[in-house]
């Protein structure tokens, strides 16, 4: 992984004394809230319903062990034992104390992490798929890029006061891990005819209250050119982007109204015009970044039969819990943090421990965060694997149930964010406890469910197979269920399917969608698939058969 | 007598914003709109003149006048625009513009002009109430970056390290 050389440390530890000086100014009141706020949320401070929220940046979801490890001991200290994984690959301390935030900083610089422009109008984490480099269908490793793109937005001096958030994902593997089509940007790695390596790049895609797919403006892009094209970007957005309108200020909103084409031509006039400016990117500053994610020093194995005589549990795990591995003999190991009943995403500290331990001894130390608030060990030998079934099943982090419908994608809702409408953690609970028969849940097979509390769409409901969005109504919860989105390689937004229904009817109407789909699916036709075939209209009716007074 | 930051020094402002009270023939700012309404006039101003840009407008707009410039001004209206930074580094990357770029307006304070000088500020006209001292020694408060800026001579604090 990236470790930080002196520029980097440097770097951290100026940013955490300057936050240090701005924190101790206004608790003097001698900067006001108003002049606090685009610092704080720059540093990935939030003011919350309950507490402020501390959001600490992964890069592309990667973490040492030893990192993990210090996440704990700082959730232990400074907050209250837990944390919480976010789609975007971060984590959320949701109860610091302003006042030491400072000291978390610091604690987080001395590990090598930071909280960097988690939040505010800038250049967010960058996220990739949690299976880069040991994916066997990966034309190269995002990794390197996402380093490469972290250091150059970090502080950027001409992008720190963009219209509005800004987020890139990268990704390398022909199945779209990343959710980069529903991004600011999008950075698919691909050769070209003589074998180059580049970027299609994608711009304009968003969840939210206006989602939208991203549109390819360059089939290809040069390596070396990565940045200049970014500054172009970014630069046109930040000059024309709206400013008036909160809900009109991402990018997307400006792709759309001036046309795909038209946004194209002014980044490509940009950038051939500033060419002698645009900031380089070396192929040796490329290859610095790549030494950094070289192949784990792998041994020499074969694959192994691993369910001869193995326990049926085991075999479930196997199954929805670990993934192919470029190497033999290896396998890619899901830490499920979709438990029943635990809210999807959070941790304890002393989970974070075990398995920081687990990392160091069956995974090369290293632990990844997924888009799907699961965690992953990316490296375990096949032959571990029971042994890795058995300490996860102890710490509660075993649950067969990756990619299946308790899997369930959720934002932090009501109970944390001052901008929901509406829980999504209960509800979460309740959907869980409701198909908590593991037989059944096999039996429907892939389905995604994706959670929001609000209309900002943290939780990516449009993009869920089934979507659900929590909204108020005369003052209590609803929620409305979307179907058929999808944010993997065939990404599609999802439709609303009728009116929003009352908390407790909730899990009741995803049965039904459930049932709807036993009865009309082929033989081993996927839930998504069954959908696109049939379309919504067999589901709705089934939803709302029961349910006339629902409005 | 209003104080700025110039190249990293407090000086007495020698310029005047065109609706202050005026002695005659001082260097003179006016807004970009003014120039246009009546460049005739803005044409024989006996001292040096300066023009000042809203963030809506387009510093492409100032293709021939940009070289007998000897200022211009960029506001940064606050409350998080930063559409200024681009106009800077538009205008710094502008091979015919070699004059003062100053910040103007109420988002120039202390935790902003580091980044501002990065985009090739020279002069920071701070908002009422900021602390000039202050805001001298936030230039300072990095010393390593990662991206190339676009530096006028003695605006920024020496980098030591820069990774692109």
């Amino acid at each position: 992984m990236y470790q930080y050389d002196e520029l980097d440390q440097a770097f951290i530890e100026q940013r955490v004394a300057e936050f240090r000086d701005q924190t101790r100014r206004h608790l003097a009141g001698e900067l006001s809230a108003d002049e606090f706020r685009p610092l704080r949320l720059r540093n990935g401070l939030y003011l919350q319903r309950h507490a402020p929220m501390l959001r600490i940046a992964i890069p592309y979801g990667l973490l040492a062990a030893h990192q993990l490890a210090a996440l704990a001991a700082i959730t232990r200290r400074y907050d209250r034992g837990y944390g919480h994984f976010t789609t975007r690959q971060n984590l959320q301390l949701n109860w610091p104390r302003l006042a030491d935030v400072p000291d978390i900083l610091a604690e987080l610089a001395s590990v090598q992490m930071h909280a960097i422009q988690t939040s505010g109008n800038c250049v967010r984490n960058v996220t990739a798929d949690h299976l880069a480099g040991v994916n066997p269908e990966e034309v190269d490793d995002p990794r390197p890029y996402c380093e490469i793109i972290r250091q150059w937005a970090t502080q950027h001096p001409e992008f720190t006061y963009l219209p509005r958030k800004f987020k890139i994902a990268v990704t390398g593997a022909p199945e779209d891990r990343a959710a980069s089509q529903v991004h600011d940007i999008g950075l698919h790695l691909k050769r070209d005819a003589d074998g180059k390596l580049g970027f299609t790049v994608l711009v304009g895609g968003g969840l939210g209250r206006a989602p939208m797919i991203g549109h390819v403006i360059r089939e290809f892009l040069p390596l070396a050119d990565l940045l200049g094209y970014l500054e172009a970007i970014l630069r046109v957005y930040n000059r024309h982007g709206r400013r008036d309108n909160i809900h009109k200020a991402r990018i997307k909103v400006l792709v759309k109204s001036l046309g795909p084409a038209t946004f194209r031509e002014q980044v490509e006039t940009q950038w051939r015009s500033r060419s002698a400016h645009a900031t380089p990117l070396l192929p040796e500053q490329i290859e610095r970044a790549r030494a950094c994610f070289r192949p784990q020093p792998y041994a020499a194995l074969a694959d192994l039969d691993v369910s001869a005589g193995r326990e049926a549990a085991f075999l479930a795990w196997y199954r929805y819990n670990t993934r192919a591995h470029r190497v033999p003999g290896y396998r890619a190991v899901f830490v499920s943090l979709k438990a029943h009943g635990q809210p999807p995403g959070d941790m304890t500290a002393q989970q974070m421990e075990s398995v920081a331990a687990l990392a160091e001894a069956v995974s090369f130390g290293l632990v990844r965060v997924t888009h799907s608030q699961n965690l992953l060990l990316a490296d375990v030998r096949q032959s571990d694997l029971h042994e890795v079934w058995l300490k996860l099943k102890e710490l509660g982090l075993a649950m067969p149930n990756i990619g299946t419908l308790t899997d369930i994608i959720a934002c932090p809702g009501l109970d944390f964010c001052s901008l929901a409408n509406a829980g999504t953690l209960g509800l979460a609970k309740q959907i869980q406890e409701r198909f908590d028969d593991l037989d059944y849940l096999y039996d429907l097979g892939e389905i995604e469910i994706k959670i929001s509390g609000c209309m900002n769409g943290c939780g990516h409901h449009h993009v869920g197979h089934i979507g659900i969005l929590g909204v108020e109504k005369r003052g209590e919860e609803w929620y409305q269920l979307t179907l058929g989105g999808s944010a993997n390689g065939f990404t599609a937004l999802g439709e609303v399917i009728g009116p929003s229904l009352p908390r407790d009817e909730v899990a009741g109407a995803i049965e039904r969608i459930a049932e709807t789909y036993r009865a009309l699916r082929t033989e081993s036709e996927r839930f998504i698939d069954t959908l696109r075939r049939v379309g919504l209209e067999p589901f709705r009716e089934r939803v709302y058969a029961l349910h006339p007074a629902a409005a | 007598m209003r104080y700025i930051l110039r190249r990293r020094e407090i000086v007495a402002d020698d310029w005047y914003h065109l609706g202050e009270d005026i002695p005659a023939g001082c260097p003179l700012i006016i807004p970009l709109a003014q120039l246009r309404m009546d460049p005739e006039r803005w044409r024989q101003w006996p001292a040096a003149l300066g023009v000042r840009l809203a963030p809506a407008d387009a510093p492409e707009d100032l293709t021939d006048e940009l070289p007998g410039l000897a200022l211009v001004a960029v506001e940064f209206p606050g409350s998080g625009d930063g559409r200024g930074y681009t106009l800077g580094r538009l205008l710094r990357e502008d091979p015919r513009f070699h004059g003062e770029l100053r910040a103007v307006g109420a988002g120039v304070r202390q935790d902003q002009v580091f980044l501002m000088s990065r985009c090739g500020f020279d002069s920071l006209e701070l908002a009422p109430g900021e602390d000039l001292e202050a805001a001298r020694r936030a230039l300072q408060r990095y010393d390593v970056v990662y991206q190339p800026g676009s530096p006028a001579a003695g605006a920024a604090a020496p980098i030591r390290a820069q990774r692109f």
